[in-house]
């Protein structure tokens, strides 16, 4: 069944979300690259969960949300779309950035939440491990970041990409803006908001997935948050990069079969 | 018109094969290229030409702000100022930073300016810019989608620490403070003519009407390449039903070479014009533009960021582009006469910020450019908006100024302790 793009209202915004599938109720949130309803992993999701993956504001065709600036109001805005969606205690799912909400959504409310699963998560800082500045780089150093396997990586992310077309360039520039300017709020100029600090207070069952070939946040932060959650699982897969979602979707959602 | 002479001061020292062997000029540039122990001369020379301006007559001399940059050397632009308050007499000062979104508490600017003014005798013109997305986000860490708020708010306290005789509380969002009280305070009132330099959006012109302050357009690229954004500019005044359209609602940076004749402008000049555009201007393009930091607005009317290099890449102009293309105005004093009376009128632009030393430029040549330009050609451009020749709005009102040196003798100061012991 395909995913169907809707709008959801809450206190500040009107949200727009994906929604598909039958089963337990799962919240999956993107990463700072956004999601659309192609999106295979998603869909895959779909077969197996009853998916809802809201949008943040700016992301997509939805609409901006100046008021949404820091850590916590990204926070309680995502609680507040689990709300509107009338969900409780669904199983929560984040990548990357995603995956930097979700955690601090978990640690924020930790009896609302007792499934976790975080798809490489952002949202810590190693000094012996600096993660490359991801608001400096050019589309086309991107690949060798995000990819296991750089070069179809690179056909994946340069199809339709027309950047010599002035007016496909200032719809590119805009969407930029719109989506990286919003994840810039938690993710410039450090990727770091103080979640290490916090993530003792999470009680959830939490799976982490990490592909070993990430260059963007390698795997060393896949033991630093193992190491901060209590009781959590690692699930490493080899050959896969920071897109391990596009690169291994069956093994991710293999390894979040274990949250039950 | 007003002139003012201006100095990015530029690092002399970058390698021939700096382009191929670096990324960037600025945020990332090696630090190996900088030697302190040269800048001691740098620094010094540079002082000493920007006084120089000031003995040969511009109206103002000026510095700006930039951070880990290799072709501006001037972080602080207050302790450029503070330099030159002290060592002139008369001319303005005109301050191009500070990036009032990067100082916390804001009303540290606030104070600054304030000691400048006092300093000086009013001779300080004020600058305000957001600053340029490698100098405020990404070497300065600002979050490129808060930046104008911050700025904003940050205006808003400092005009209001200007201004407020008494204690205020500040409940700002990025700025709290229990007790604002500034002390000491500037000497013009109500408070320093601001300049706003601005990249295109509406948004910056808007707030420069709101408030009289002057739009300048600080663009290394030339007056015919800034005609499609200062048309929008005057428009956006003409909409705005705005009283008048005087030019000192305006600022220009332009490049200026003058020698005594086009070919010995060339000839002189050529080779520190490559610099700066082929070296100083050699900008990763990662570092262009944080997503965030400009407007959906502002891209919409596609002003890109003048970091974007032409296609092509500025080395594949040579010196006959860049002047006839105007990013350089260079020639006899009769020809840059010429193209800077064409500038001022086809932009409408009344302060004209004189980018008179280039790249590598020596300072004998400097001040052979700068003389000429002061001498012959200066004085004929005075009277190009005799209509405007008394708005003083936008520029500084200095008191009588005290010098230097006010000291008596010691022998006069002992005799006086003397006679009072």
């Amino acid at each position: 069944m395909a995913l169907e793009l809707k709008t959801v209202k809450t206190h500040k915004a009107n949200v727009r979300y994906l929604e598909g599938g039958k089963g337990q109720p799962l919240v999956f949130l993107h990463g700072a690259g956004g999601a659309l309803a192609t999106d295979v992993f998603i869909n895959k999701l779909a077969e197996k969960y009853h998916v809802y993956a809201p949008l943040l504001p700016g992301y997509g065709d939805s609409e901006e949300c100046g008021e949404i600036r820091d850590m916590l109001d990204f926070t309680l805005h995502t609680w507040d779309v689990v709300e509107a969606l009338g969900l409780k205690n669904p199983i929560m799912v984040g990548h990357s950035m995603g995956g930097m909400i979700a955690a601090e959504m978990a640690a924020i409310a930790p009896h609302d939440v007792t499934r976790l699963g975080l798809i490489c998560p952002a949202g810590l800082w190693l000094d012996a491990h600096p993660i490359p500045d991801l608001f400096a780089t050019m589309p086309f150093e991107m690949p060798k970041l995000l990819f296991h396997d750089v070069e179809a990586g690179t056909k994946l992310l340069t199809a339709g990409l027309t950047l010599s077309d002035p007016k496909f360039l200032q719809t590119y520039l805009v969407t930029n803006a719109r989506q990286m300017g919003m994840a810039g709020k938690i993710l410039f100029p450090v990727p770091e908001r103080g979640l290490s600090e916090r993530l003792y207070r999470i009680k959830a069952k939490t799976v982490l997935v990490w592909g070993d070939s990430d260059k963007l946040i390698p795997p060393a932060y896949a033991h630093a948050f193992k190491k901060g959650i209590a009781g959590s699982e690692l699930v490493s897969l080899p050959e896969a990069g920071h897109m391990v979602t596009i690169e291994k979707p069956d093994q991710v959602i293999q390894a979040l079969g274990r949250l039950g | 018109m007003k002139f003012t002479w201006f100095n990015l001061m530029p690092w002399p020292y970058l390698p021939d094969d700096f382009r191929e062997k670096n990324r960037s000029v600025w945020v990332d540039i090696d630090q190996k290229l900088f030697d302190p122990v040269k800048s001691h001369e740098v620094y010094n020379t540079y002082l000493d030409l920007l006084e120089y301006a000031a003995e040969v007559g511009f109206d103002a001399i000026g510095c700006n702000e930039h951070h880990q940059n290799g072709y501006g050397i001037m972080p602080s632009p207050n302790i450029i100022a503070a330099a030159l308050a002290r060592r002139t007499k008369d001319v303005g000062l005109v301050v191009l930073g500070n990036s009032i979104a990067l100082y916390n508490p804001p009303v540290r600017v606030a104070e600054e300016f304030a000691m400048l003014d006092c300093i000086s005798g009013g001779r300080l013109i004020a600058g305000f810019p957001v600053g340029t997305s490698m100098d405020t986000n990404f070497c300065y860490g600002q979050i490129p989608a808060l930046t104008r708020e911050k700025y904003q708010e940050a205006h808003d306290l400092i005009i209001k620490a200007w201004t407020t005789r008494e204690p205020f509380a500040w409940n700002g969002r990025y700025t709290k403070l229990r007790h604002v009280n500034i002390w000491p305070r500037p000497i013009q009132q109500p408070h320093p003519p601001v300049h706003i330099p601005g990249g295109g959006s509406v948004e910056t012109y808007d707030f420069c009407l709101d408030n009289t302050y002057s739009y300048s357009y600080l663009s290394f690229s030339g007056y015919i390449r800034a005609k499609a954004l200062m048309d929008g500019y005057w428009k956006r005044v003409a909409e705005r039903n705005t009283p008048d359209t005087s030019p000192y609602r305006a600022g220009f940076a332009q490049t200026i070479c003058v020698a005594d004749t086009d070919a010995e402008a060339e000839k002189l000049y050529k080779e520190h014009v490559d610099y700066f555009y082929n070296r100083c201007l050699h900008v990763y393009p990662g570092f262009a533009d944080a997503p965030g930091y400009r407007t959906i607005k502002t891209i919409q009317t596609g002003a890109l960021s003048q970091y974007a290099p032409p296609v092509g890449g500025y080395s594949t102009l040579t010196w006959k582009d860049l002047t006839e293309q105007g990013h350089v105005i260079a020639g006899s004093p009769e020809t840059v006469r010429q193209r800077m009376e064409e500038l001022a009128k086809s932009l409408n632009v009344g302060n004209i910020f004189c980018l008179m030393h280039v790249g590598n430029m020596p300072k004998e040549k400097c001040m052979y450019s700068t003389k000429l330009f002061a001498e012959k050609v200066m004085p004929k451009l005075r009277n190009v908006f005799p209509e405007y020749a008394n708005d003083e709005r936008f520029w500084c009102h200095p008191i009588k100024q005290v010098k230097a040196g006010s000291l008596p003798t010691e022998s006069k100061a002992m005799e006086i302790v003397g006679a009072a012991r």
